[in-house]
């Protein structure tokens, strides 16, 4: 038996039912624990950080997930979010407040949300937004193997996303390639959402304190880089560094993650 | 939940300075430091927009004499399009064109720079313009996430020719797709006019398919970091300054390009066939050092000058001089030149006659015996009818020696040709419907297209007519109209010599 069988023989135990059913549906599934090497890295940091297992959406939150969502919480939708929480474009490509229309299939990753609004979604499901170590450990995962940084298909996949301008209308959450926890889409289908994305570049109070130079611009970003060959990796980083809390983007949407419960961790 | 102090800010406390409109140290580059309050000097100066052009156009000399405000927009996006025949790519570009805009200012103006990402965009971007003074080059004011806008301004101190490129990680990706252009800060005395100007830059992409792949091409990391890109360019696409779309001047003006290097690895040596550069500001910089230039070396994200009057008509061909960039991979535009020519300066190709190598030189021992036994042949066929009463088969035996000294090179010892190469002449419909102009052919060589048995051919016939006698030509002649399953009457010398006489 694999380790991932073992995890799922250890996940009998249903996890407890909170929020709104209908955007609950999706599938937990165990990650492994595992650790998370930031690919830069300021001095004094250590080089990986341990990661407990914890539970993951399958997939990425759908915009019919997201509907139900703002149809119980009346201050999520697009006319009544506080533009503290959520910049002009939150939600533009909606037919209205409560009607996704054809730019939205309701299976569809939703996207052009800010990350108050993913991180009060993930609240009312009873969830949270994973972390930049989980997010990181999970899309570690090959198609085929646990060590993707080994399939050249899970490289592949990352290029060929990358290689192509966002669709107007997205595809569907779902319909995306397992990989080898079974999770879909964590490579091309939109870019996630994490708990701390604002700590994707600075960690100090300055350059100057941090003996660093955290400027991702250039060649200088390669000095501290782990593996300056991980474009992929890169990329994410420099996504999550270019945003503000308030922000939401045409591929940015999110999922949600969840500790195991504690009698389960390894 | 395990998590580690570092990577978890208390996020109540983010919220906070968030709401306080005050972005915290932990949001990095976005981080947006207000409007800058330009002094009253500044702001009583002229605002003017600037003027973008894609390639290969440049926007027109500055002719204000002082300083201005200039406000720059320049849009991100990032979109498929030709990237060769039959081959797609995924551009990211600054203002819709690979390279991007060009902007011109002058020595000293103040610029209001705002870079707009475009909604659809999958990453974000920025820009570091080698004209700026300040951290980054402007890279990290202008960092800008899909969807938003950035603003950031500057001084143009230093005159030049300067790349501007995008400088997110991974920053050679952004460049292989794409994302550069030049930005000309011209000197306070303003540049020598000239009747011609054109925007040219040379950069790599790197095709997960090889040279000519059909189908939307990725972009290929292995290839990138190894630097060995299947298409290095002129202007994004293969083809972008060839035939229709070749820039062109007339004969006598002087053509000025400017020219740079975005890479995001190689080095250009940039030449122009047919020309020599007058004048190369190298570099790009503004102290006119080096006249009479065969090729410049452009190094990676940086710019050239070239200034060249055009004495003659025809098609020069820019190119990279690693020629195999040329050749192979796309690096390759026109410049068409129009205009009367001048025959002293360049004649164009005043002969083209067979060279036969190491023959008998005339005047040799070996050249007077055979002058010497021709001469007594003749006599002997002339004195004796016998051999005189077999003209047609002594000329066919004749001529087939003149055929295989002159003609089976190209035309084959069995006449057959080379298959779209030389025509046949066995069975040449072509050459025997006609017999005059076979003689002429003979005589003044022959060019261009001709269909012969069905086939099209284009390749080049010599003259022979310095060559060879009007009986050798004869005693050809009728070989050919004989051999092979040919057939036909002899020809004489003086049907050859009435075809030399005539007056072309």
């Amino acid at each position: 038996m694999n380790r991932r069988g073992l995890f799922a023989l250890l996940l009998a135990v249903p996890v407890g039912l909170v929020g709104e059913e209908a955007a609950r549906v999706v599938k937990m599934l165990p990650i492994p624990a595992g650790d998370y090497a930031p690919p830069l890295r300021a001095a004094g940091e250590p080089e990986r950080v341990a990661v407990a297992a914890f539970l993951l959406d399958e997939r990425p939150v759908t915009n019919a997930e997201f509907l139900a969502f703002v149809t119980t919480q009346p201050r999520w939708r697009r006319s009544q979010i506080s533009p503290l929480f959520a910049e002009e474009a939150y939600l533009h490509h909606w037919a209205g407040d409560l009607e996704l229309g054809p730019l939205a299939p309701g299976a569809a990753p939703v996207v052009r949300v800010s990350w108050f609004a993913a991180r009060a979604y993930a609240r009312w499901a009873g969830k949270r937004l994973p972390t930049t170590a989980e997010w990181e450990l999970a899309a570690a995962a090959g198609f085929t193997r646990a060590d993707g940084k080994n399939d050249p298909e899970l490289a592949r996949a990352a290029q060929v996303w990358l290689a192509r301008p966002v669709p107007s209308i997205l595809p569907e959450a779902a319909s995306a390639r397992p990989d080898f926890n079974g999770v879909r889409g964590l490579h091309g289908l939109v870019w996630e959402w994490v708990e701390d994305f604002s700590t994707a570049m600075v960690t100090g109070e300055s350059r100057a304190d941090s003996g660093l130079n955290r400027d991702l611009f250039c060649g200088a970003g390669a000095v501290s880089a782990r593996d300056p060959g991980d474009y992929a990796a890169f990329m994410r980083l420099a996504l999550r560094s270019s945003l503000t809390a308030r922000y939401t983007t045409t591929a940015l949407g999110f999922r949600c993650a969840r500790d195991l419960p504690a009698h389960t961790s390894p | 939940m395990k998590t580690h102090p570092l990577l978890f800010p208390s996020i109540p406390l983010l919220a906070l300075a968030l709401l306080a409109g005050r972005a915290p140290a932990a949001e990095g580059p976005s981080a947006a430091q207000g409007p800058v309050i330009l002094p009253p000097e500044v702001l009583a100066l002229p605002v003017e927009q600037a003027v973008l052009t894609s390639p290969p156009r440049v926007p027109p000399p500055i002719a204000r004499k002082h300083a201005a405000r200039v406000i720059v927009h320049l849009e991100v996006r990032e979109f498929v399009a030709r990237l060769a025949d039959g081959v797609d790519y995924t551009f990211w570009t600054y203002g819709g064109s690979v390279p991007g805009s060009f902007i011109r200012i002058r020595e000293g103006d103040v610029v209001e720079f705002h870079l707009e990402n475009h909604p659809s965009s999958k990453v974000p971007h920025n820009i570091d313009l080698h004209a700026v003074t300040g951290s980054g080059g402007g890279a990290s004011a202008t960092f800008t996430a899909p969807g938003h806008a950035s603003k950031f301004t500057f001084q143009a101190l230093n005159p030049g020719l300067y790349v501007y490129h995008c400088a997110t990680a991974p920053v050679p990706m952004h460049i292989a797709n794409g994302m550069y252009g030049l930005i000309l800060v011209e000197p306070k005395a303003g540049m020598p006019p000239v009747d011609r100007e054109f925007y040219v830059m040379q950069g790599e992409f790197y095709t997960t398919g090889r040279y000519g792949e059909e189908g939307l091409q990725a972009f290929d990391l292995a290839k990138s970091i190894d630097e060995r890109p299947p298409y290095v360019l002129f202007n994004g696409a293969v083809g972008s300054l060839v035939g229709d779309k070749a820039v062109t001047a007339k004969v006598g003006e002087t053509v000025r390009i400017y020219f740079g290097v975005g890479g995001p690895n190689l080095t250009s040596s940039f030449h122009v066939i047919g020309e020599i550069f007058d004048k190369v500001w190298p570099e790009g910089g503004t102290k006119f050092v080096q006249e009479n230039v065969q090729t410049t070396m452009v190094p990676a994200g940086g710019a050239t000058i070239v200034d060249f009057k055009v004495e003659v008509p025809g098609t020069f061909i820019l190119v990279d001089h690693s020629l195999s960039r040329a050749f192979n991979k796309g690096a390759l535009g026109m410049l068409k030149v129009e205009g009367p020519e001048n025959r002293v300066i360049y004649s164009g190709k005043e002969i083209d006659a067979v060279y036969l190598g190491a023959q008998a030189a005339a005047g040799s021992e070996a050249a007077r015996r055979e002058a010497e036994l021709q001469t007594r042949i003749a006599a002997e066929m002339k004195a004796n009818p016998a051999i005189a009463g077999l003209t047609k088969e002594v000329q066919i035996e004749k001529g087939k020696q003149v055929y295989m000294g002159l003609c089976f090179a190209c035309h084959q010892a069995d006449g057959n040709g080379l298959p779209g190469v030389f025509p046949p002449l066995a069975k040449s419909d072509y050459m025997l419907a006609d017999r005059e102009r076979a003689i002429r052919t003979i005589l003044k060589g022959m060019t261009g297209k001709v269909t012969v048995n069905g086939q099209t051919y284009d390749s080049v016939m010599p003259p022979l007519e310095a060559a060879i006698t009007d009986a050798q030509a004869a005693d050809v002649l009728t070989y050919v109209f004989n051999a092979w399953g040919n057939s036909g009457d002899a020809f004489t010398p003086a049907q050859v010599k009435s075809v030399r006489n005539e007056t072309r």
